[in-house]
């Protein structure tokens, strides 16, 4: 019971702090490394909810695939470091002022009115959320979304490609010395 | 385990840091990384209700934002590559106006 409190203390510090490590990093690729290890903490926070399936999707796909395509780009344009002079006035200020206002709204909501039991989690079944449950829910439930989202990745690949395709690339290599 | 509500405050923080993230910082690299915290936030919440109610359906939502991330991030970053090449800038001031 208390080593479970204390070692979601342990994680809740360590996906907080990472969290503020990816806001006030100046350099962009840190800001992706903290990011990284935000995910894999999440993850960790997972595992503890009885969810090892969509744990192991958090690392795969967030901490792997995005993150890597992120430093890709970072990398790829050079803007590690491009910030500069803000030409709204006022405006980290007020920005600052109404994401507190949330926090406080949210968190309201949810320590006073949300009247849920302060009794810990129950541990479910051994087999809750396997594989193999996963699995069969969402073949069997959540077919026509499942389907839905193939063509939402569909759209992505050819979105990105047709977004960055440069119309000179035919022409470089058809006159190499022209320019 | 610790309750439910721990959960709900550590994801009640996480969304505040990407919405400070997205609000406050310039460089549009950085604003899509604190929307990809904020995902994550809500996904946290989605499993740890699931886990509450013992209901599998709140991890196959957490599933449907992975996936709907992931598309959305390679159109992003393929957006942010357009914009630099033409304005030499991804800072979210300089992207004022319509005409490229």
């Amino acid at each position: 019971m208390i080593t479970g409190i204390l070692f979601f203390d342990v994680m809740a510090v360590l996906v907080i702090s990472t969290s503020i490590g990816m806001l006030v990093s100046r350099n962009a690729v840190y800001s992706a490394l903290f990011l990284v290890l935000n995910f894999a903490s999440v993850a960790v926070l997972y595992v503890t909810l009885g969810a090892p399936f969509i744990a192991m999707a958090q690392v795969t796909v967030y901490a792997g695939a995005i993150m890597i395509l992120f430093l890709f780009v970072i990398m790829l344009l050079g803007a590690e470091r491009l910030e500069g002079e803000s030409t709204i006035r006022g405006q980290r200020l007020f920005g600052g002022l109404l994401a507190v206002i949330l926090l406080g709204e949210l968190t309201w909501m949810a320590v006073f009115q949300s009247g849920l039991s302060p009794a810990a989690l129950t541990m479910p079944a051994s087999d809750f959320a396997g594989p193999t449950q996963i699995g069969l829910t969402l073949f069997n439930t959540y077919l026509l979304p499942f389907e839905v989202t193939s063509f939402i990745l569909l759209v992505a690949i050819i979105g990105a490609i047709i977004l960055t395709k440069t119309d000179n690339i035919g022409k470089r290599i058809i006159r190499p010395g022209k320019d | 385990m610790a309750p439910i509500s721990y959960y709900l405050v550590l994801a009640i923080i996480m969304f505040f840091i990407g919405i400070l993230g997205v609000l406050i910082r310039r460089n549009a690299l950085i604003v899509f990384m604190s929307l990809e915290l904020m995902f994550n936030a809500a996904n946290l919440v989605f499993v740890a209700f699931s886990r509450q109610y013992q209901a599998l359906n709140g991890q196959i939502s957490v599933f449907f934002v992975m996936t709907v991330a992931a598309a959305e991030v390679a159109i992003g970053l393929a957006l942010m590559v357009t914009i630099f090449r033409t304005k030499h800038s991804i800072d979210v001031d300089q992207m004022n106006n319509l005409k490229g």
